[in-house]
């Protein structure tokens, strides 16, 4: 698929924008605060209804404007679909397709599907568990719309019970306490909990050759050390992990069972897949702590390789829109080569960087330069 | 801001749900222009609601007396009891005129995040109800989200040693709509609840 027009309003720093697209190479050239990431965030923040760069949507509408509205033309096997939406910070986010309302701006998911490098990504080898984490189950929504429910079912038992855990905590050490409901709780936790991590554990499965080959592309080196993708469960080792979600629910139940003084005390949810971290490493080692800069850099740009590949095989050859946002910049001469090789026959690309001289030759296509928020095409 | 009372008015209709400060500041003016008679009926008719209305000491229903219309029917079924969250519950089941039996408010559905506990609803009078016997079927009308789900298996998990038939409505697909349009959620839970066609 990819993204033929693409119009904002009051988004960022563009009062207005149109920008039409090709399929191809697109380089979007300008120095920094000029709004070119804000063009890849917007493309990025209809496919995942979320920003690589902010939590929540208010810094998204320019300043003194009420609501913004984003708006892209996909075109995915010459059939051609609108999808609008119209972000209002404190408000709900209204969501259009073909011109026509949906009922929740969930239901865009899936329409457009993008894969996006940034610099960030280096937080993904480098960062807390919860890069990790969000790296998996954002891929796990681009794959099945559904997870999206999940994800928001998951959060809210968590926040539930955690709120009960406190306040029957403080009602133990008082004296009293009311663990009637706990058991509930424990048991909602263990089934939305399995199916979120049943859902992650395949998704680990299918990505770990994927992430090996990737690596393997990258790397210099005749012989690079071998790469492998795990995932470490706070049900601990002796929990054999299966994707069968009754023996999930029943595993995290019970460990939930066993840890429950030591939730109580700490007013904390300990068991599940909130606490969950991806294991990546590098020969022997684990990556976080004793990969090079250089290999953490292969690492990350692998994981999203992986995902791209995963999604374009998964949906019969229709790949996702691959953003690389600024990344070109952090890698050095042979990985930027690489990395321009590998991704250079996808059916469209788009790049961000400050000069032209950032972006390798085997990306040579269409260029736009953006000045100040107005873009212009130069070719 | 206006002066005194407007104010003093739009600050108290904006405190009411589903108002906001606009829509607070419309009724204010409203009242403003209207005609005396009409806003002292409005005010009897608040003042009368506050004095008149009780819940119904079986079940917890709004009532104008000690107990509700529908527990002082004699025709009501008394084994069959229907709970649900509030009493506007009650009013939406009574429209489909399906069921025959008699409800039971539980006035919320459990929420640690709000301090809702089975303490502040009224499970210990459900309970009460339930000691003679005369109840053979208990059915759990709570919202079908998570709260509600909650609740639900809360209360099964509860009146399970009593033995009495427990049964939780069935969530799925709209009637009269296609299926193509129903979200995967609800779609995956009408799955779940498929069941047998007699013929």
């Amino acid at each position: 698929m990819h993204v033929a027009h693409l119009s904002l309003t009051d988004f960022r720093s563009y009062p207005t924008l149109e920008l039409p697209l090709d399929p191809g190479v697109t380089a979007l050239i300008g120095p920094n605060g000029q709004g070119k990431t804000n063009l890849v965030e917007a493309v990025g923040y209809l496919a995942t209804l979320g920003s690589h760069r902010v939590a929540h949507d208010g810094p998204l509408v320019r300043q003194g404007a009420e609501r913004a509205v984003l708006r892209a033309s996909v075109l995915r096997e010459r059939r051609s679909t609108l999808i609008e939406l119209e972000l209002t910070p404190g408000k709900a986010n209204r969501a259009r397709v073909n011109r026509a309302p949906v009922p929740r701006p969930r239901e865009i998911l899936g329409l457009l599907r993008t894969v996006l490098f940034a610099p960030e990504d280096l937080a993904l080898v480098k960062g807390d568990p919860a890069e990790r984490r969000r790296y998996l189950d954002e891929l796990l929504v681009t794959r099945t719309p559904r997870m999206a429910g999940v994800r928001a079912d998951y959060d809210r038992v968590l926040k539930q019970r955690t709120a009960l855990l406190r306040s029957a905590g403080a009602a133990m050490r008082g004296g009293g306490g009311d663990l009637r409901t706990l058991d509930v709780w424990d048991a909602h936790l263990a089934e939305v909990g399995a199916e979120l991590l049943g859902a992650r554990l395949d998704l680990v499965t299918a990505l770990d050759p994927l992430v090996r080959r990737s690596y393997r592309e990258l790397s210099r080196d005749p012989g690079p050390a071998p790469v492998a993708m795990g995932y470490r469960s706070s049900l601990g080792e002796q929990v054999e992990l299966t994707s069968d979600r009754h023996v999930l629910a029943a595993a995290l139940q019970a460990a939930m069972a066993q840890r429950r003084r030591e939730e109580l005390e700490r007013g904390l949810c300990l068991v599940g897949p909130h606490r969950d971290d991806v294991l990546l490493r590098l020969g022997e080692f684990p990556a976080k702590g004793y990969a090079s800069h250089g290999e953490s850099w292969s690492l990350a740009l692998s994981l999203r390789l992986a995902a791209f590949e995963l999604l374009s095989t998964e949906s019969g050859g229709d790949q996702p829109v691959l953003v690389l946002d600024d990344v070109f910049a952090e890698l050095d001469t042979s990985r930027r080569a690489r990395l321009a090789d590998l991704v250079a026959k996808a059916e469209q690309v788009l790049v961000t960087a400050a000069v032209p001289e950032d972006v390798p030759e085997a990306l040579d296509g269409a260029r736009v330069d953006v000045c100040a928020g107005e873009v212009r095409r130069v070719r | 801001m206006y002066e005194g009372v407007v104010q003093d008015l739009i600050d108290e209709l904006g405190r009411l749900p589903g108002v906001g400060p606009k829509g607070a500041q419309r009724i204010a003016f409203h009242l403003l222009a209207a005609d005396p008679a009409d806003v002292r009926r409005l005010v009897a008719a608040i003042t009368e609601v506050k004095e008149r209305v009780h819940f119904c000491r079986v079940c917890g229903n709004v009532a104008q007396d000690e107990e509700c219309r529908i527990c002082r029917d004699p025709r009501r079924d008394v084994t069959v009891l229907c709970v649900v969250e509030e009493p506007k519950d009650v009013v939406a089941i009574e429209r489909t005129r399906e069921f025959r039996g008699r409800y039971h408010v539980l006035g919320g559905a459990i929420s640690p995040i709000e301090g809702v506990g089975p303490d502040d609803l009224r499970v210990r009078e459900l309970m009460t109800r339930l000691a003679d016997g005369v109840v053979t079927e208990l059915i759990l009308a709570t919202d079908p989200n998570l709260e509600g789900e909650a609740t639900a298996t809360y209360l099964a998990r509860l009146v399970k040693p009593m033995g009495l038939t427990v049964t939780r409505l069935a969530s799925g697909l709209p009637v009269g709509g296609d299926l193509e349009y129903a979200d995967e959620v609800t779609l995956g839970r009408a799955f779940e609840g498929r069941r047998l066609i007699d013929v």
